[in-house]
């Protein structure tokens, strides 16, 4: 029998993180050559090399691959903030969107962007809004002490349907020519997030910090006794997670808007094949869900170009089916 | 005389809605196995928790190698007790293998993984725990004994000093409930260690304890030796029912008398 000993990583953690990387580079290989001019591989690889024609640099350089990296980072963010969601809740269909962290990030924009605010303001006010939903959904669900999973999730429900609420209001009362493109910011947009480099910093950060939090996550996991019977001190690393996954989400949103499902379905697959170590998981996430929200941007730029889709409703139209399939098959 | 593991000062647990009732007062020595006896809800549980620092005392302090629990970072303490719980969360997840390595958390700092010498523990705990071919299993699949007998695989793997168990025996067949308090005994009584067990089988009490805890359920405890605790009237008292002791050739045995309270409900 093989006792696995002297073994230092998770089984099977090279092989998992060589072939998301693989995947990774594909799929931003395959987004830039997809578009309104399809470009073979050989002359993206060209203007890769610093050859390649005007046109082929103009549209790799400027135009496509700013956007495939804005897209991977930010599907990255979000199946990151997920899965620490999901350990902090104990509930493996827990995210980001369901706690109405999203729903804050999109009023404070929505107000910066009626104020007439510049870009820099629209992000501001999301990264505002995402921290205060934070911390009026931890605040309340912790209020009196004894703080259950459940009670910060129906917390979370009830103010997303606030958020939801505000965001209609502030829509209703400016109909005004701004409302097309604030939709889809709502539906989540990758059409200006390019060039900004602070979701790809984020996403370094975070996936630098699962090694050293991981193992603490894992025992998280198990419930806070257990947890703490173990040696982790339970309410600062819940604090902690809460707050990182809050930012991790703010960036996300203050690049993208609001994407559902990336958050819900990549960790929760991830972990029906390669299981739950934290260690493995939050780096593994970060790929996966890069890949995802690259190849369902692309998508949304070319399934009916001219036109663009907002590539949340791509996402939700991915991830509800697969979400079910593996909902369906792990009962058997 | 060596000196207590664990000292319980003046402590009265806190379970709400209840008097304060008797403030327990021992320490518990290295060689030592402590049964708390009583019926259901008169604080065992809470007792176990508040002995190891997850729940905050009334009155009076716990004091782990003579150094206040609640000033000693949790990391500390765990690398001292360890603690069994009654239930077990499997929410995600996870091999058998990897839930006995978490015993090793408490010894790992942040940057390390586990390393070989870790896993050879998690391995000779899942053996003595007669769980070695289960070791690649998913938690979720398992009996109810199968988990609970992870569950101290766990605690063999973190291998701490003083062992809080809840019910250790709870969903165990006969003969693992007898290799599990076996082992107990025989760490216990290797003066290495000590331990405290919520039990609900008197018989295994007095078979198995050095000393016991009698927890009324208004609040009234009553502690020593287990020869000097181990009395008839004390338990039908503790348990509201009649009860009649043996003498065998290895110790007194306890049977309920079927179908009677009878004479203790005046008391």
């Amino acid at each position: 029998m093989s006792r696995g000993a002297g073994m230092a990583a998770p089984p099977g953690a090279g092989w998992t993180l060589g072939l998301l990387l693989v995947a990774a580079a594909a799929s931003i290989l395959g987004s830039v050559m997809l578009g309104s001019v399809a470009l073979p591989a050989r002359e993206v690889l060209a203007v890769f090399l610093g050859e390649g024609s005007d046109l082929a640099r103009l549209l790799v350089l400027e135009l496509r691959l700013p956007r495939s990296l804005a897209a991977f980072a930010t599907g990255g963010l979000l199946a990151v903030a997920g899965a620490l969601m999901q350990v902090l809740l104990r509930n493996p269909l827990a995210d980001p969107y369901v706690l109405g962290i999203s729903g804050g990030a999109a009023v404070g924009a929505l107000l910066a962007m009626i104020s007439g605010l510049g870009v820099a303001w629209v992000s501001g006010s999301a990264f505002a809004g995402a921290l205060l939903s934070t911390l009026i959904v931890f605040g309340l669900a912790h209020g009196t002490g004894s703080w259950t999973p459940t009670r910060l999730l129906l917390t979370g429900v009830v103010v997303a349907a606030g958020w939801g609420a505000v965001i209609t209001f502030l829509l209703a009362v400016r109909p005004s020519p701004e409302l097309p493109g604030m939709l889809y910011w709502l539906m989540g947009d990758l059409a200006h997030a390019r060039g900004n480099a602070l979701p790809w910093l984020t996403l370094v950060v975070i996936v630098g910090l699962a090694l050293p939090l991981g193992r603490s996550l894992n025992v998280l996991a198990r419930g806070p006794l257990q947890a703490a019977v173990l040696g982790v001190s339970v309410r600062r690393l819940e604090w902690m997670v809460y707050l990182l996954a809050a930012l991790v989400t703010a960036v996300a949103v203050t690049t993208a808007g609001t994407i559902g499902f990336v958050g819900l379905i990549v960790p929760h697959m991830l972990r029906l094949v390669i299981g739950n170590d934290q260690r493995l998981l939050l780096p593994a996430s970060a790929l996966a869900g890069g890949i995802l929200l690259t190849l369902a941007d692309t998508l949304a730029r070319t399934v009916i170009a001219p036109e663009q889709l907002p590539v949340g409703v791509i996402t939700a139209m991915l991830g509800v089916p697969v979400f079910l399939y593996l909902l369906y098959r792990s009962r058997t | 005389m060596s000196s207590a593991l664990l000292s319980l000062e003046h402590l009265v647990i806190d379970i709400p809605g209840r008097a304060d009732g008797m403030a327990l007062d021992f320490a518990l020595l290295p060689g030592q196995c402590w049964g708390l006896l009583g019926p259901n809800g008169a604080g065992k549980t809470t007792l176990l928790h508040t002995l190891a620092g997850l729940r905050r005392a009334r009155a009076g302090q716990v004091l782990l190698d003579g150094v206040g629990l609640h000033s000693l970072p949790r990391r500390r303490i765990a690398q001292r007790l360890g603690l069994v719980f009654q239930d077990h969360y499997d929410g995600f997840p996870s091999t058998v293998l990897e839930t006995a390595l978490i015993g090793r958390h408490p010894f790992l700092h942040a940057w390390n993984m586990e390393t070989a010498e870790d896993h050879d523990l998690a391995w000779r705990a899942l053996a003595q725990m007669d769980l070695e071919d289960l070791a690649r299993r998913q938690v979720q699949t398992l009996s109810g004994g199968e988990r609970q007998r992870l569950a101290l695989a766990t605690l063999l793997t973190q291998d701490p000093p003083l062992w809080l168990l809840d019910e250790p025996t709870n969903h165990l067949d006969l003969h693992h409930q007898v290799a599990v308090l076996d082992l107990v005994r025989s760490e216990v009584a290797s003066e290495r260690r000590g331990a405290v067990l919520a039990l609900h089988d008197l018989n295994l009490a007095v078979t198995y304890c050095t000393h016991l805890v009698l927890m009324y359920p208004d609040g009234g405890m009553c502690w020593g030796r287990t020869e000097e605790i181990f009395h008839l009237q004390a338990l039908e008292r503790l348990f509201q029912q009649k009860l009649e002791l043996l003498d065998t050739r290895e110790g007194p045995w306890v049977r309920p008398v079927p179908g009677s309270r009878g004479g203790l409900d005046a008391g």
